[in-house]
């Protein structure tokens, strides 16, 4: 059995853990207690050893799935000529309210299969394999309490259903029109299990739940022709946002290859902070506002822990993860090996998350946030390490394995640090900030910039110092602040990167180089694009058209992988990526605020006085 | 003559020390099972709740255990840490043995094996020597218990 294609996944999770459907009703992956936890389903990488969670009609059937909705409920709907099934896929999130009121689970995958017409078999397999598959412990009856599985590294898995399952977990049920199972399946790491019942309480939870998701989608501040898109985006972020912390896992999955067969493979379940500012921004302006805050007040406690240097990632709690390892005994995700767990990204030199740091921290001053003293001495740290390193070597922001390079996108960053920290200590912010020293360096950083950053030649901005190559990270120069859109060297950059990158259709790379050969389409370069020509680089009208072409790159259900191979259009690496859907977000913003430019004030919003 | 202070004393220690065993115990994942959330679980579904109030009971059920102690010390006329170990053996025997297969007919929200969970009966049930929250389950309830014990005997003075 081959696995599906990347897109037909669909993610169901309850801001601590997520779980990927296939389209063919198996789950295929799932970490609990954690989004960073080891797998107990991993079929996604190997679907021979790695053990799913399926449940799926016997013979043909073709298959239809949306969510519910503005939720995160999956509805899989399995139509063939004699029958025509509906599974819903849950992981039931209560109020506080509720949580007072009923007994949950720690975690809980809720599945809910029902016949609407005829009558079928429904296959279900549950074939668990922790720790990413190096275990398979027993399957234990325990009567009418379920199915039980003790995982090894500590914490049981239950499985409660109305379907007669053997204790090997596989059983063949015949459904007729009107007749459901229900399988709640549990996850506990320290206390009693809870055994939840199938049946009412499985649809009082679904009916809890999608009020729950209706609630919070509910309250997106965007009323722009993308809604549709963009509420599903902010839900995705939403369910990649760890609630205990605040953080923000670039994707709930590891080793999806970003080249087909090849060993671009790494390891998505932490917190990298080259996505902070736009996420803050994201949030902050679809008015999730509880949401910005806790991912700014994991970002600030995290990078408090590495004071003063900037680490590339964090895990969930602001540590940093363990070493990256291979797992050779996973064959990987049709065949892509490496399985990498862990990231050895951690490690690299990222001078730009300087910037990313403190522009986030900048919008969340903007949005009414004060600075207290140990963040405002935290800044002002960052602030000197760039005015002393800004003109090191770095990975930058593609995070290149190998020797570090003089990357422009980087040096503008630093510019943007330097530059925000000043905008703060003029508005009051941070009253001790050493503000000749930090001008001193940024401009020093424009000066070098704009003139060994700049190729006569080329006629572009480039991708490092002196070189002859572009970047697609230079269309972000303009949204930090360091140029306008419509300055005439970023308009030029902007010919030279759609000459070089673009792959058609709305696509882009991101530039040319040892690591991005054979890979597609970088997903958030698309958008990138979008969003620099609906700030002045070029009309509404064309950031409007490469939008919507880039909307139909989605999946079905309205999600998007890291990049999307050119030629098919298909998903390649980890799936859903926050990054990507980030740049969605901020993309239909800057549309809608180009929309409404005459009646608008300016964006970003100025930064406030501080109070008093 | 029953020395009050010491007994207090005594049993608030020795409870302490319990409680941490038990959490330790959890934390290592030799054990899911958990006194404070059990009992908690008998008065609220809330899980954060339940963890707090049944800390506090389990503190006030300590006390009352310990005063047991102190009870038999008081016949016997003596006391220490191996008298009280011995008769924490014994007290972990009828926890194991008596007390933990009850729990399933006692506890408002516990399920039991023969009827499976209800609307309102979702607690997993300890099962036979309380296997069901771990292989080192019984382990962990003997070692707390004889540990309590041994507290209570060895902080514990006669006037």
């Amino acid at each position: 059995m081959t696995q599906p294609p990347i897109e037909d996944y669909a993610l169901v999770g309850d801001c601590r853990s997520a779980a990927l459907i296939s389209r063919g009703g198996s789950c295929d992956w799932l970490c609990w207690p954690r989004f960073d936890s080891p797998s107990l389903f991993a079929a996604l990488l190997d679907d021979e050893r790695g053990g799913r969670f399926s449940i799926a009609p016997v013979g043909a059937f073709r298959s239809q799935r949306s969510y519910l909705g503005d939720t995160n409920v999956l509805v899989t709907r399995f139509l063939g000529e004699a029958a025509e099934l509906t599974l819903t896929d849950l992981m039931p999130v209560l109020s506080p309210e509720d949580q007072r009121r009923f007994l949950q689970p720690e975690h809980e995958l809720l599945r809910i299969v029902s016949c609407d017409r005829g009558e079928t078999e429904v296959e279900i397999v549950f074939d668990p394999r922790p720790d990413y598959a190096r275990e398979r412990p027993p399957i234990v009856s325990l009567g009418k309490l379920g199915l039980c599985v003790r995982v090894p590294r500590g914490g049981v898995l239950t499985l409660v259903t109305d379907a007669p399952l053997g204790p090997e977990g596989q059983a063949r049920v015949r459904l007729r029109a009107g007749e459901r199972l229900c399988f709640s399946l549990g996850f506990t790491s320290h206390d009693v299990a809870v055994l939840p019942p199938p049946g009412v309480r499985s649809f009082e939870m679904l009916e809890r739940t999608v009020a729950l998701w209706r609630s919070w989608a509910g309250r997106t501040r965007y009323d722009g022709p993308y809604r549709e898109a963009v509420v599903r985006s902010a839900l995705l972020l939403k369910l990649m946002q760890y609630v205990p912390s605040g953080a923000i896992v670039a994707a709930p999955t590891t080793s999806l290859p970003e080249r087909p067969g090849g060993d671009l493979n790494w390891d998505y379940r932490f917190c990298w902070l080259r996505d902070a500012a736009l996420s803050s921004r994201a949030l902050f302006e679809l008015g999730h506002r509880d949401e910005a805050e806790n991912f700014i007040s994991w970002l600030l406690t995290a990078t408090s822990l590495t004071l003063p240097k900037l680490h590339v990632l964090y895990d969930l709690f602001g540590r940093q993860p363990g070493p990256e390892v291979e797992l050779p005994h996973l064959r990987g995700y049709r065949g892509a090996r490496p399985v990498r767990v862990g990231n050895a990204a951690k490690a690299q030199v990222q001078l730009d998350t300087y910037g990313e740091v403190i522009e986030a921290a900048t919008y969340f001053v903007r949005n009414g946030g004060e600075i207290d003293r140990a963040t405002a001495a935290m800044l002002i740290g960052f602030g000197r390490e760039v005015a002393r390193d800004w003109d090191d070597p770095d990975e930058g922001i593609w995070e290149e394995r190998g020797p570090g390079r003089d990357l422009v996108h980087s040096r503008a960053l630093c510019w943007a640090a330097l530059q925000r920290l000043i905008e703060l200590r003029e508005k009051g912010h941070l009253p001790k900030a050493p503000i000749e020293e930090f001008a001193r360096a940024r401009d020093r950083i424009r000066e070098e910039v704009e003139t060994l950053g700049w190729s006569e030649q080329l006629q572009s901005y480039t991708r490092t110092l002196g070189g002859g190559d572009v970047d697609a990270s230079l269309l972000l120069l303009p949204w930090y602040g360091y140029c306008d859109a419509g300055n005439p060297r970023m308009l030029a950059t902007w010919r030279r990167i759609q000459q070089k990158l673009a792959l058609g259709r709305g696509l882009f790379r991101r530039y040319f180089g040892k690591l991005t050969r054979g890979e597609g389409a970088f997903g958030i370069c698309s958008f990138w694009a979008v969003e620099f020509l609906a700030a002045g680089g070029g009309t509404l009208r064309e950031a409007q058209a490469m939008f919507e072409q880039l909307l139909g790159y989605a999946n079905d259900i309205g999600l998007y992988a890291e990049e999307i191979d050119p030629e098919t259009g298909a998903a390649l690496g980890n799936f859903p990526q926050a990054y990507t859907h980030v740049g969605l977000i901020n993309a239909a913003l800057t549309i809608e605020e180009r929309s409404k430019l005459f009646q608008s004030a300016q964006r970003p919003q100025p930064i406030p006085e501080a109070r008093p | 003559m029953m020395n009050w202070p010491s007994s207090l004393l005594a049993g608030f220690v020795g409870t302490l020390v319990l409680t941490t065993l038990e959490a330790g115990a959890q934390q290592l994942h030799l054990t899911r099972m958990s006194i404070p959330y059990l009992l908690g679980t008998m008065m609220t579904p809330s899980r954060d709740r339940a963890k707090i109030l049944g800390f506090l009971v389990h503190l006030v059920n300590g006390q009352l255990f310990a005063l047991l102690y102190v009870v038999i010390f008081d016949a016997l006329g003596e006391a220490g840490a191996w008298l009280g170990a011995v008769i924490g053996l014994a007290h972990a025997a009828v926890v194991l043995l008596v007390a933990l297969p009850l729990l399933p007919t006692l506890h408002p929200r516990m399920a039991s094996l023969h009827q499976g969970p209800t609307a309102v009966r979702q607690l997993e049930p300890p099962g036979p020597f309380a296997l069901y929250y771990g292989f080192s389950t019984p382990l962990a309830v003997i070692v707390a218990h004889v540990i309590f014990g041994a507290t209570v005997g060895g902080l514990y003075h006669f006037r």
